[in-house]
């Protein structure tokens, strides 16, 4: 069993709050909102466990900061003893949650955010918070189903908002891995600041694209699935 | 059906197996002292347990030790083991032999999660934990075991990204039952997770070492992620929150890149950062790796930096660089180009 970094996460202070809903929003992943208590910045996480037994994991925020619940999005891990839980949660029923934090902050600069699966989630909050203006949204994915929130993203977007689908493809769909597309632009936006959100492998593998093409690592801020 | 080890255990564990088997109580502490203590690799080889419980033992379980499948030595001496794991995986060890000390360099995880920008490990992503089993397993199966003056956990993987099993590994090479080594003979070294750095200083009498690598938060949060979620200022308050005693050691660990960390504005903040904290500063040379555009500081700056620091009033070192020509060196570890990429979800 992988309990992970955030496995260990024991000593912040978690409270105790009713689960205002549960959605799935595609197969096997879930949004869950909570009243906000809080203020936060956009793309802080919080810790998050269903009861004192499994440690809590942490998770980017997806709601914007003026609203008035909170949201996470989560996908279900089979070897995973927290997310299938999570899962399994009905309205009511208490989830234990950390004061927001993190660094990993959006502001008005023009930006590029990168994001694999799951990792949409900051960008999320952060659109929301009224931060897309000058903003490209570049979202990789396995299948057409992996782009959460798409309407949200095309209705602000529009040509913004490109999607990276590696094992099918679909309409307005860029048929390929998201480091490809990347590979493929010859004129990055070097003035650009550069967001980079999912797995370990996702961000070195895009940092390492992203500085080979002459981007300063003075301009590329990363998030990684701890 | 694939036997389970039982080498990682510790003696409640094994208690509970013997039980199980119908052997007697006292056996558990004879196996573990076989696997520990006499390092047997089979159960053939612990022959005050009677036959028929050691058949018992062989149908179900293995010791479960493994050999290192390749080694290279590098023209100082150093060697870097590679070590197969259960599920098929490949991790690496340094032994770095200097004088009258033997110091193994051990790995925690296959991979890392962390991505920091400048490190070799990172490249290949995470794969898996190891079993504590599998941590010790670098230390039992070296063929210069018995020459190890010191363990330092900082090779691949992040220690604290795998608490449990590194704790459990603590126990087994510092207990009576175990290796009955020093805690002191071990570093276990973290980029600075707070909570189970916490765990591990309050559980563990083994030495800490934290990577720094640059005291400013907007510059450290491009080269180590994990800044944006444990902050350095924040991993050093913490510290300064406990009594570490006049025996046991923090140190810093402060790669040294080119113009990017090694100015006297970086000199002045760490001194600011640490002051009144009893600890040292290891300096340690870059060994550049593929795709990444930072550069070691020159040894000249290097010294300088040293000497600034020491001014300071902050103990500093410069840390030799070993194993550099067989990849071995800081940050060089990587079993990549052995792994069987998954289908990644980008």
């Amino acid at each position: 069993m992988d309990t992970g970094l955030s496995g260990f996460i024991k000593k912040l202070p978690l409270q105790a709050q009713p689960l205002i809903r549960l959605k799935e929003i595609s197969s096997e992943v879930f949004v869950i909102s909570i009243n906000r208590n809080h203020d936060f910045l956009p793309g802080q996480v919080v810790a998050v466990t269903t009861d004192f037994s499994i440690p809590p994991r942490l998770y980017s925020i997806c709601s914007g900061n003026k609203e008035k619940e909170l949201s996470i999005l989560f996908n279900v891990k089979h070897d995973g003893t927290l997310s299938p839980k999570m899962a399994q949660l009905k309205k009511d029923d208490t989830l234990f949650v950390s004061f927001p934090f993190g660094a990993f902050l959006g502001d008005d600069k023009p930006a590029w955010w990168i994001a694999a699966g799951t990792g949409i989630a900051p960008y999320r909050s952060m659109l929301r918070s009224g931060l897309g203006n000058n903003k490209t949204l570049i979202h990789g994915g396995r299948t057409t189903d992996s782009f959460y929130f798409s309407d949200e993203m095309t209705a602000f977007l529009s040509d913004r908002y490109i999607r990276c689908c590696s094992q099918q493809s679909g309409e307005g769909l860029y048929n390929g891995r998201l480091t490809s597309w990347l590979q493929n632009q010859e004129d990055l936006p070097l003035d650009h600041l550069f967001y980079l959100c999912g797995s370990a492998e996702m961000v070195v593998e895009v940092r390492d694209i992203l500085i080979g093409k002459g981007v300063d690592i003075d301009r590329i801020m990363s998030e990684i699935y701890f | 059906m694939e036997k389970i080890a039982l080498f990682g255990k510790a003696p409640n564990e094994l208690s509970e197996i013997v039980e199980r088997l119908g052997m007697q109580e006292f056996s558990a502490k004879q196996i573990a002292e076989w696997m520990y203590k006499k390092h047997a690799r089979t159960f053939e080889e612990m022959t005050n347990l009677p036959k028929l419980a050691r058949q018992k033992l062989e149908e179900v379980y293995s010791v479960g030790k493994t050999d290192f499948s390749n080694v290279q030595t590098s023209a100082d001496g150093t060697k870097k083991y590679l070590f197969p794991t259960t599920n098929k995986q490949f991790i690496e060890a340094a032994y770095i032999p200097d004088d009258d000390r033997a110091t193994l360099c051990v790995s925690s995880q296959v991979g890392c999660k962390m991505g920091c920008l400048f490190c070799m490990t990172g490249k290949q992503g995470f794969q898996s934990q190891l079993k504590a089993g599998e941590i010790v397993n670098q230390i039992d199966s070296l063929p210069e075991r018995d020459k190890l003056t010191n363990i330092v956990y900082m090779g691949m993987g992040e220690p604290f990204d795998n608490l449990d099993e590194v704790m459990r590994s603590l126990e087994i090479l510092t207990s009576d039952w175990g290796y009955g080594m020093s805690p002191r003979r071990i570093t276990v070294s973290t980029i600075g997770i707070i909570p189970a750095m916490k765990h591990f200083i309050e559980n563990s009498e083994s030495h800490l070492a934290v990577s720094m690598h640059t005291p400013f938060h907007e510059d450290r949060r491009k080269l180590m992620p994990i800044e944006n979620v444990y902050p350095i200022s924040e991993v050093i308050q913490q510290l300064r929150s406990y009594d570490f005693g006049k025996q046991r050691r923090i140190s810093f660990e402060y790669i040294m890149f080119k113009d990017i960390n090694d100015t006297p504005r970086h000199v002045n903040e760490i001194a600011r950062l640490l002051n009144g904290l009893r600890c040292r500063m290891n300096l340690i040379r870059f060994h550049p790796i593929p795709g990444t555009p930072l550069q070691s500081s020159t040894d000249q700056r290097i010294m300088e930096f040293k000497d600034a620091l020491v001014k300071k009033g902050i103990r500093t070192t410069v840390r030799a660089s070993r194993g550099q020509d067989i990849f071995a060196a800081c940050g060089l570890l990587s079993t990549k180009e052995r792994i069987k990429m998954q289908s990644p979800d980008f």
